[in-house]
């Protein structure tokens, strides 16, 4: 469908030719993913939003589903629906072998080692109060410390927050800098022997900010804490791969990566996972249930109580089809070129000051400007048919310490291009016309 | 309605020149106002003279409508009576509550009628009607925590 770019490294890609910032070197990047054709698998992209034609760019929040996506569920619903686990017939057979095959497609995506480390959960933040719940809880203690970052989104700070209440275990939290880099000459003084579990995010929903994620696990592990990693951010933008970072748990939303809603990855390393008690109990996680006692089912249908999402499962691995048939080093080297394109056209913008950092970063670009509240902002674009967020994005923290009420956020995704950031630059001015 | 619509010449004018914005030197009593879903915060300081209201000041940081609409409550309480000022209130929010189709005449509504243009954008309501709840809470005698429009 889109014909694979042969970029094999972010490297690779800086050497070779007319590549910079430049609107040309974004324009030479999208003719070599195929952008067009791209863009027309996205129904959506195609449609007019009061009167405009819709520039998207509030994929933070939740990305775009491709036709082939929409084709599969719809498919799903047509000619193969049963329930999973269960049925000795043909549907139920055929169904439940397309559901392991995506739990197979997830696990080579994000570079697991077996297909019993990936759980289907609802999302990022079941995934994070699961591991929470059922690793940190029964196993934290008063003394014991559990460290986050400043720059987490809620999911990845209340349900530490419970924990540290119910275990009289201590929440700490790692700093960052102005620049909106976490800072790292915190971290001896953040990282030692009481802290037991580092949860932190791989990139930021508010500030882009891709953290070092291999770094980090390693000085966690040295002093024996588990390292749980939010990736909801990071995982429809770059390659991932859980055994290079090495870290102990990873958890990702379908919907942030093509992908249906209500469909999340949990991923944890085999022994620990195999060690965990059930999160939710009941059908589909046991093995045998007798009226007193029950042996659960081994992992990771241990962690699957009832039903499950099947929609959901089927349509995240259209994603994955999706974004590997795009290939994760060209999408992340196409976003970086769109974004840091997106940054210096921004900068032009009097009265812009963008919150985040210029690298390492993401599409996630965050601003706010001196004559207009972000609020504001959103609505003049609204008007101008491009959807961008205003607001906390779910991390007050984070926004009380960059001392901002709210920022405008502009998200992009594989499929946004160089005429949208400059659609998205001249609604600017015009916010200036009516506020300046 | 565009949003150039929403954005009246009169309602920008208050979000850039608000009245009665700063924190006063002295006052009887204050609320905060916060509207989690956009981050809109804004105080408001009340000065009472016996039952009536003497002047109301505000503070914060919102929204160019929530911050408008805070302008011209401050402005329209002043040396009303706790039970007046209360009307007034009670009926912004029932108007803020009308369907956008729905006629009212505006003439009567004095300065509250550059804010009705704010129902045609459901989203925005909230920023319009937080001052007035946060205010109608500090004259009800409701001083003690924030008041929230979720
Ligand atoms: C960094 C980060 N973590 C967690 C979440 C929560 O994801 P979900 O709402 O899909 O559970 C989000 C989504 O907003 C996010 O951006």
């Amino acid at each position: 469908m889109i014909e694979p770019l042969y970029i094999k490294s972010r490297e690779g890609l800086s050497t070779g030719p007319n590549i910079g910032k430049s609107r040309t070197a974004v324009e030479y990047l999208a003719r070599k993913i195929g952008l067009e054709t791209l863009r027309s698998n996205f129904p959506i992209l195609g449609i007019s939003v009061r009167g405009k034609p819709l520039v998207y760019l509030d994929n933070a929040a939740t990305t775009q589903k491709p036709q082939m996506l929409i084709d599969a569920v719809n498919r799903y619903y047509s000619r193969e629906n049963a329930n999973v686990h269960r049925g000795i017939h043909y549907l139920s057979e055929k169904l439940t072998d397309r559901y392991e095959e995506v739990r197979t497609k997830v696990r080579g995506f994000i570079g697991a080692k077996v297909d019993c480390e990936i759980v289907f959960t609802k999302g990022t933040t079941e995934g994070i109060n699961l591991i929470a719940s059922s690793f940190a809880l029964p196993r934290l203690k008063q003394g014991d410390e559990i460290l986050v970052t400043y720059m987490e989104h809620h999911s990845n700070l209340i349900p530490w927050q419970i924990v540290a209440q119910k275990s009289g275990a201590k929440l700490r939290v790692l700093p960052i800098t102005d620049d909106g880099l976490l800072d790292l000459s915190y971290i001896d003084e953040f990282l030692s022997d009481r802290t037991k579990i580092f949860a932190f995010t791989y990139v930021s929903n508010v500030l882009g900010t891709i953290n070092p994620v291999r770094d980090l696990t390693k000085r966690a592990h040295e002093v024996g804490a588990v390292v749980i990693i939010d990736g909801a951010q990071a995982i429809a933008h770059l390659p991932v791969n859980v055994q290079e970072i090495d870290c102990d748990f990873f958890v990702a939303s379908g919907h942030k990566m093509y992908g249906p809603t209500g469909i999340g990855i949990l991923y944890g390393k085999a022994p620990i996972l195999s060690e965990m008690e059930p999160y939710q109990t009941g059908g589909s996680m046991i093995l045998n249930v007798k009226l007193d006692n029950t042996i659960y089912a081994h992992i990771p249908h241990k962690f699957e109580a009832g039903t499950p999402n099947i929609e959901g499962v089927i349509g995240l691995g259209s994603a994955i089809d999706f974004l590997n048939s795009v290939g994760m080093y060209n999408i992340s080297a196409y976003e970086e070129a769109l974004v840091s394109y997106a940054y210096q056209r921004l900068l032009e913008v009097p009265g812009i000051n963008i919150v985040g950092p210029f690298e390492p970063r993401t599409g996630v670009l965050s601003f706010t400007m001196d004559c207009a509240h972000p609020h504001d902002i959103s609505q003049i674009l609204d008007e101008e048919g491009i959807a961008i967020r205003a607001g906390h994005h779910c991390a007050q923290p984070l926004m009380e310490r960059l001392g901002l009420p709210a920022t405008a956020r502009a998200s992009f995704a594989i499929y946004n291009s160089v005429e949208e950031v400059d659609l998205l630059i001249k609604a600017l001015h015009k916010v200036r016309k009516i506020f300046g | 309605m565009s949003s150039r619509g929403l954005y009246e010449k009169i309602l920008l004018d208050h979000a850039k020149n608000p009245r009665n914005f700063k924190v006063p030197e002295v006052f009887d009593v204050k609320l905060e106002g916060f509207n989690p879903l956009c981050g809109d915060q804004f105080t408001f300081y009340l000065v009472f003279d016996g039952d009536s209201i003497e002047q109301v000041y505000f503070h914060g940081n919102g929204c160019a409508v929530s911050k408008a609409s805070a302008s011209i409550l401050t402005t329209l309480l002043e040396g009303k009576s706790k039970r007046e000022a209360l009307n007034i209130i009670e009926s912004f929010i029932k108007i803020m509550k009308t369907s956008p189709n729905e006629k009212i005449d505006e003439d009567k509504l004095g300065k509250m009628a550059v804010l009705v243009g704010v129902r045609e954008f459901p989203v925005r309501i909230k920023c319009a009607t937080l001052p007035w709840h946060t205010v109608e809470k500090i004259i009800q005698g409701e001083t003690h925590s924030v008041v929230s429009t979720e």
